[in-house]
């Protein structure tokens, strides 16, 4: 294992992927740069209804 | 500050400033057209004239543009002030006599008919679009002429190329007189809304939407008027903080990090590229996307099902598959998009809710692909309920002449061309990757497939083809928020697997606000009610709740917000909980079990125990359920709040303890799922018990022939075990099983029994593992003849290179074999694609043979559907059946007979197969003893349970323990591996914990009143209560309660109490709801 390993990880893509990733990273002590082309984060899943099959709020 | 008198009181403003300014500071109204906030004042319309004395004599001003002096005195209400108005407005009104706002005035005015020549105009040349033109750093429009001729125009009286289209002078004329066609050359439209996928418009500085992170505003570059012409800045004026800047630049930044992770998701396919869908003419056929926003409670038309030509309600919607997915001829996507089958079913049935009369809902498709888990159920459920489902071939789209209607014409099943008319059309679209995102592959080197999906491997499903660079969601192949969120959790997983001696040396520890002792003071109590957009303020009267609120004991604050949980409201709400130094809060709005967790959060920001706070659940409990009764409905809102506040005024701070963590796992199972995870975290540095029942690691891959990507499946598991074999951290324990597992999350005691020798080992995380099994038909003469197998038997067959294959002439596979039905109600999810494979090699071996697949729906889902055209296009014949029209098997010498109903043609045929495979369905493990010594739920089919359909799919909802593999739910390779990284990542962020937290909402039960009956010990579901024989009473292990109360409410001595839930605050709610 070379000595300069860096414990940190980029993600990219704040949607619900690239959230649950940074969540897991940042949770299990990686350091995360989560980069999002947009405004603001939480993707496609935030312009949803419900979800199927449990008919959950998305948001 | 300069003093002067307004109406006869001392008044001050800043110097510089104008009479009007001041006046409107004190509540002092003076009427004005031509003032604007943004714009210099003008003085044109004269309509703010005032009386101004100066200490010796009195004269009109115009308030707007007449900045204020020291000592003088300003009246705006004397009759020569209101005569001279008066003249004003009957000459504007004399000029513009349909002005809405004139007329207003006129009113006000008391003014009838006006003395003078009526003429037929609308602008009172204010002149505040000229004025805002040019703030906008534009001259598109101008006065010219002079005297009576003069009017606002164009230069030459042309439609302007000038003219940006910014619709400013639209938004400040107070007459309504200009449009924007007269003035722009060019179309101008709104800025659509990205959020509410293009239905309703956004500004240029905008917040997507009202719950979106961060909430701060964004200037939208590419429309922002001032970086087309530099001026306006309009914005940047008028915030209070200074908080913009336009002259902020693009950075670049460079960031030194282990690895990468690419989650850029997809993008809905655009129908309007193709005349046939009429998606770009009608505007009743929408999308899926569109019409989720139409069905949202925050979407463009706050959730009433509305079409959007003419905002009538639908009674009649018909859904449109595959559009943009499983098509080679019109768009490229040849792939099936694997979501869309189950949005549109969800679609139909939320419609169907949200309709106030009976709605018909039709979905038009090919094959119905509901494989996932309880997916079936819903479908069969919508059908019951009365969606009708075709299967067919849309002809057409067209437009009903004279109405905004959709006329349909499809091919029905038996060859017949139907037609229907629907008021409104949703185009189920696909999901395709975007540009950017494949020029963004093609600069970092990635290689991606025929349609930019990444290209990866089965076994190694969210790794690139570049080292340290991993892809999940989408991006990998369409998918589903569960495989999405798997994916996630196991590209976290690899992507770290090479960093494990750097964890820990980038991160911070957050540092919390010490927690405020309130222990002596009275309570303090803040309600904060949430209108949930108009979710709930749509129905229940959130206003006379808040008043309502204010009257009920030791409540000091009252607030309504409009969506409590957005991120601008939390941090408001800390605020006030410090400022107004509250001690405790109820929240009346959604469900605790999504959004107690966020306010605690708040209450701990705020400096408050986490446990000083509770929510009253006005919504699903009460608007949602009593929509069409709003005085009821805010009736029972203060009902709720009023319980809630009872209870809150008797919380009291709750404590959490910390326990060390034992940092290794246990992983049940040696299929590819649990050596994958076992392999995973080790090498994320944990040691690993790995168990398995048999004497060889593999499970059920070495029955296995190729992946649905022809991938070896038998060379991938040997070098899977290699890795676990020499994997040090992993110790292996085959033939083993457990007996007893003790303990909780982070400190688990589970006893291992190899035959007689039995060990214990200490883990912090288990994983579940262990698999399924193939289900061995009692139908179609399997285990009576020997031409009749299953798929895992066929694969025997391939391996042996046993000549039947070659010498097969006839092959039919029979699908859905033991699935779908009534005893098991679910779908195999793998034997599709395994019998379009199988029917793939047979053809490769043998051209001539004839191979027929008989099938229900074919799910060759994703980019599984590749394998079904080549498969049709090799010639292999797909037939449906019926489940009340199954086929019949008959013996005939080596051979049977499948005799089956041809649906097209409407024809018996008979095939006389050498080779019958029945595509069997898998099936759990029912004699799961460690569901029970785990204490961990099984669904209806023996499924393990996870926390969290879509957003826990390998969480239990106990702590600590994680599935993966087929024990969840039957699954192809590629996404057991995905889910066991999955499982690894979740184990370690248990794993990276030094302590975990006890205590809380956990039983406490007193010593005193216990008597010793064990009904507590009976009913606790956790095993969270021991005896203690030598005090002969119960005694509650914190770690492992999850106060769920069985022990409370079972007691006949009251000895156990819930914290958080004691029967004193219990009570005092239930008192609370009967006292009016």
């Amino acid at each position: 294992m070379p000595k300069d390993v860096i414990g940190s990880v980029l993600v990219l893509g704040g949607g619900i992927a690239g959230m649950q990733s940074a969540l897991d990273l940042a949770n299990s002590g990686y350091y995360v740069y989560l980069v999002e082309k947009s405004p603001s984060i939480g993707g496609v899943m935030a312009q949803l209804d419900k979800t199927f099959p449990t008919n959950d709020c998305a948001m | 500050m300069i003093k002067f008198k307004l109406n006869g009181k001392k008044v001050q403003g800043e110097e510089g400033q104008f009479i009007l300014q001041v006046a409107e500071k004190y509540g002092v109204e003076i009427p004005t057209l031509c003032h604007h906030k943004a714009l210099e004042p003008a003085g044109m319309c004269r309509l703010c004239t005032v009386e101004l004395f100066d200490g010796r004599r009195t004269r009109f001003v115009t308030a707007c543009n007449y900045p204020i002096w020291e000592g003088m005195e300003i009246r705006t209400d004397t009759d020569s002030v209101h005569e001279g108005r008066k003249l004003i407005v009957e000459l504007l009104l004399a000029r513009c006599p349909d002005v809405p706002i004139i007329n207003e005035l006129a009113v006000q005015y008391d003014l009838k008919e006006p003395r003078f020549k009526i003429r037929d105009d609308t602008c009172i040349l204010c002149g505040l679009c000229t004025r805002i033109c040019d703030k906008m750093g534009n001259s598109a429009i101008g006065l010219t002429g002079r005297g009576v001729d003069m009017k606002v125009d164009t230069p030459f009286q042309d439609q302007s190329e000038v003219c940006l289209g910014c619709g400013a002078c639209i938004s400040v004329c107070p007459t309504g007189h200009l449009k924007i066609e007269d003035i722009a050359k060019h179309t101008v439209k709104p800025i659509p809304s990205e959020y509410d996928a293009g239905l309703a418009s956004r500004r240029p500085i905008y917040v997507p939407y009202a719950q979106a992170v961060p909430n701060t505003p964004a200037i939208d570059r590419s429309v922002c008027v001032h970086f087309k012409t530099g001026g306006c800045k309009i914005c940047a004026e008028f915030c209070p903080v200074e908080a913009i800047d336009h002259s902020q630049q693009d950075e670049v930044v460079e960031l030194d990090v282990g690895s990468i992770i690419l989650a850029p998701g997809f993008e809905a396919f655009d129908p309007s590229r193709f005349d046939s869908y009429g998606y770009a003419k009608l505007p009743n056929v929408v999308t899926a996307l569109e019409f989720e926003r139409i069905l949202s409670a925050t979407g463009p038309y706050m959730g009433h099902l509305i079409r959007p030509s003419d905002k009538k309600e639908p009674k009649k919607i018909g859904w449109l598959q595959c559009v943009g997915s499983r098509d080679l001829n019109r768009c490229d996507n040849a792939y099936c998009s694997s979501v869309c089958c189950m949005y549109a079913i969800k679609q139909t049935v939320i419609s169907r809710e949200h309709s106030t009369e009976p709605l018909d809902c039709a979905v038009f498709y090919m094959d119905m692909r509901t494989h996932g888990k309880d997916f079936d159920k819903y479908y069969e459920n919508a059908k019951k309920g009365g969606v009708r489902f075709v299967r067919s071939r849309i002809h057409s789209i067209d437009p009903v002449p004279g109405t905004d209607d959709i006329s349909v014409r499809y091919i029905q099943e038996d060859g017949t061309i139907a037609a229907e008319i629907f008021d409104m059309f949703v185009l189920s679209v696909g999901l395709e990757i975007n540009q950017d995102v494949a020029d963004l592959s093609e600069r970092i080197g990635i290689e991606l497939d025929d349609y930019r999906f990444t290209q990866t491997d089965s076994f190694h499903p969210v790794a690139t083809s570049v080292p340290g660079i991993y892809a999940c969601g989408a991006f990998t192949g369409p998918k589903d928020i569960p495989q999405s969120v798997m994916e996630a959790s196991a590209s976290a997983c690899a992507a770290t697997e090479h960093l494990a001696s750097a964890r820990n040396t980038r991160t911070k520890i957050l540092e919390l606000p010490p927690e405020r002792d309130v222990g002596e003071e009275p309570p303090k109590i803040g309600v904060f009610i949430c209108n949930c957009g108009i979710n709930i303020g749509g129905v229940v009267r959130v206003p006379e709740v808040a008043t309502y609120a204010k009257t009920l004991p030791n409540v000091a604050y009252v607030e309504e917000n409009l969506f409590s949980c957005s991120q601008d409201t939390q941090e408001k709400m800390t605020d006030i909980i410090k400022q107004k130094g509250l001690n405790r809060v109820v929240v009346a709005a959604c469900t605790p079990k999504t959004h107690e967790p966020l306010f605690q959060e708040t209450l701990i920001n705020a400096s408050l125990n986490k446990y000083l706070f509770e929510m009253a659940n006005i919504r699903n409990h009460d608007s949602w359920v009593h929509s069409g009764d709003p005085d009821a409905a805010t009736q029972k809102a203060k009902d709720l709040v009023r319980m809630a506040v009872a209870k809150t005024n008797l919380l009291t701070p709750l404590k959490q303890t910390d326990l060390a963590v034992t940092h290794s796992a246990l992983v049940i199972g040696g299929g590819i799922a649990g050596m994958t995870a076992a392999v995973s975290l080790a090498h994320q540095g944990y040691p690993v018990d790995l168990v398995e029942r048999s004497d060889t690691l593999g499970g059920n891959a070495l029955l296995l022939g190729k992946t649905h990507k022809n991938e070896d499946v038998g060379s991938f598991v040997t070098e899977l075990v290699k890795a676990v074999e020499s994997q040090d951290l992993i110790s292996m324990h085959t033939q083993t099983s457990i007996s007893n597992v003790e303990g909780f999350v982070g400190n688990f005691k589970t006893e291992l029994r190899n035959g007689e020798s039995v060990k214990t080992v200490e883990h912090g995380v288990t994983i579940i593992a262990t698999g399924a099994k193939e289900y061995k038909p009692d139908e179609y003469l399997y285990g009576e003849h020997p031409a009749v197998m299953t798929h895992l038997e066929l694969d025997g067959l391939f391996q042996n290179n046993d000549p039947r294959i070659e010498q097969a002439k006839n092959v039919v596979f029979i699908q859905c074999v033991g699935s779908r039905d009534d005893q098991r109600p679910y779908c195999s999810k793998v034997c599709c694609t395994h019998s379009v494979k199988s029917a793939l090699d047979f053809k490769q071996k043998n051209p001539d043979v004839n191979v027929s697949i008989l099938f229900r729906d074919m799910r060759t889902y994703g980019k599984r559907e590749d394998l079904y055209r080549e498969a049709r296009a090799a010639g292999v014949l797909f037939f449906t059946y019926s489940p009340d029209q199954k086929p019949e098997v008959r013996s005939d010498g080596d051979r049977v007979i499948v005799e089956f109903t041809d649906r097209i043609l409407n024809h018996k045929l008979a095939v006389r197969a050498d080779i019958l495979c029945l595509a069997s369905s898998i099936v759990s493990h029912w004699d799961h003893p460690l569901a029970q010594l785990f204490k961990v739920p099984l669904d209806s089919n023996g499924w393990l349970l996870e926390a969290h359909q879509k957003l826990r799919p390998v969480d239990f909802a106990n702590d600590g323990i994680f599935m993966c593999g087929m024990a969840h739910y039957p699954k192809p390779i590629e996404e057991s591996i995905a889910q066991a990284q999955a499982a690894a990542a979740r184990a370690s962020t248990v794993l990276a914990l030094e302590n975990i937290k006890v205590g809380g909402i956990v039983s406490d039960i007193c010593a005193e009143l216990c008597s010793g009956c064990l009904g507590c010990i009976n009913v606790c579901p956790y095993g969270a209560i021991t005896f203690d024989d030598q005090k002969f009473v119960a005694e509650v292990n914190a770690a492992l309660c999850k106060g769920c109360g069985a022990c409370a409410a079972v007691c006949p001595s009251e000895a156990p109490a819930l914290m958080g839930f004691n029967n004193n605050q219990l009570y005092a709610q239930i008192k609370s709801a009967l006292s009016i």
